[in-house]
């Protein structure tokens, strides 16, 4: 039987359901950033989560910049060589990477490899009970578990964002220069012309930093608020890397309308 | 995990991080090369701008010295007032001619600075008094098809 009441009931109820879980995953953040001094303090726990989180991902972050950058590289080449200004390559491969793919792709690589173990970490923990446990002992769980892991991922993200973007440049550089045999100075100098540090490399580390603190942050709250089941925690690892990425695609679009709005 | 090892990789990690972002600063990006610690203002006025855009270089003599910074229109002459930061090492003479050059056929366009004689420099914040408009290239091809026109009439 349609109910028309019925189904407006539903709308809000999800909607009331989405708000409510907004709110509570802000004031759980906020409760995160006052408990970070321990995260500090004992800096061995947040250098673990670095370990785990950003030296651990190194190598898929490494092997999929170079690639990005070889088809970049191959793709852009056969575009430009129809216009006759093959030697654009550099400012092409450069720049689509310093402002766009770079972050972007580091990040999404970052919250499924990184983010999805940290959203597993915690929530079977939480499943163990071993953070009841924690509290039992007057161990705060947020300041002990929860901050470090979200201060690594913080840290992590613009190094591995600027790692993916430099790899991506030499990927690029390869293809372009060494085995089709563009100008390896024009390549450089036209990139060095175009590319400026605070526009373009600048506002791409500070993407991948936004990116890192949203991803780390939608990682350790899926963890926490996990259901404490076996189900339960394989949904919120699946939410949190869905979540992820659709956070990132969302923000790297306002932030790109912000940063590089009426861009020469 | 041994802390040292685990130390040891994370400093690997951190420092590797650090010189990919110098990488890209010195290397892909022009912090090396277009630094300029201290700047002066200049300003031009232009009947027409083509396709200047905010950001685009100043060169004299094919080399970057300065950058555009602003663009308006002023409403009282009719005329683009165009405002560059120059390099702080480069003085111009006053009868410096500014003019809007495009950089190959399709190219960005940039101000190129031809310099005069003049024994005065241009101190920070005057207006050039000579500029140049862009060439627009609808201009250029009717004023060159009425020429030919205008040819072939006097031919008969």
């Amino acid at each position: 039987m349609l109910n028309p009441l019925g189904w407006v009931r539903k709308v809000g109820h999800v909607t009331v359901d989405r708000i409510w879980r907004l709110g509570f995953a802000s004031r759980f953040l906020w409760v995160v950033l006052t408990q970070s001094g321990t995260s500090f303090r004992r800096l061995h726990l947040t250098l673990r989560e670095i370990y785990f989180g950003g030296v651990l991902s190194l190598l898929i972050i490494l092997v999929s910049g170079l690639f990005v950058g070889l088809v970049l590289g191959l793709q852009g080449y056969e575009i430009l060589q129809r216009f006759g200004s093959t030697e654009a390559l550099g400012t092409l491969v450069a720049l689509s990477l310093t402002r766009e793919l770079g972050p972007v792709l580091a990040a999404i690589f970052f919250a499924s490899r990184a983010g999805s173990s940290i959203t597993a970490e915690i929530g079977l923990m939480k499943a163990t009970e071993q953070l009841k446990a924690m509290d039992m002992m007057a161990v705060n769980p947020l300041a002990r578990v929860v901050a470090p892991r979200f201060w690594g991922g913080v840290i992590s993200m613009p190094l591995l964002a600027a790692l993916f973007s430099a790899m991506g440049v030499l990927g690029g550089w390869l293809i372009g220069v060494v085995f089709i045999g563009v100008d390896d100075g024009a390549y450089w100098s036209q990139m060095q012309a175009s590319v400026d540090f605070r526009y373009d490399i600048w506002n791409g580390v500070i993407k991948s930093f936004v990116f890192g603190i949203a991803v780390s942050w939608i990682a350790v709250f899926e963890g926490y608020d996990s259901v404490p089941t076996a189900e339960g925690v394989s949904r919120a690892i699946t939410r949190t890397v869905v979540t992820s990425a659709l956070t990132i695609l969302a923000l790297d679009f306002i932030l790109t309308s912000f940063m590089f709005r009426g861009a020469s | 995990m041994n802390r040292t090892v685990l130390d040891l990789w994370v400093g690997f990690f951190v420092t590797i991080g650090i010189v990919a972002v110098l990488f890209l600063a010195l290397k892909v990006g022009n912090l090396s090369s277009a630094h300029m610690s201290e700047t002066y203002e200049l300003q031009a006025k232009f009947d027409n701008i083509g396709g200047l855009k905010v950001r685009g270089p100043v060169k004299s003599a094919g080399v970057v010295v300065g950058r555009i910074t602003d663009i308006r229109f002023d409403a009282a002459t009719y005329e683009a007032v165009v405002k560059m930061t120059i390099d702080g090492r480069y003085r111009f003479p006053k009868d410096t001619f500014a003019s809007i050059y495009t950089a190959g056929l399709l190219g960005e366009q940039f101000v190129g600075f031809d310099v005069g004689g003049e024994e005065k420099m241009l101190q920070p914040g005057d207006t050039i008094a000579k500029t140049q408009s862009a060439v627009v290239l609808e201009k250029l091809i009717s004023q060159f098809m009425f020429s030919k026109a205008a040819d072939g009439q006097d031919k008969k």
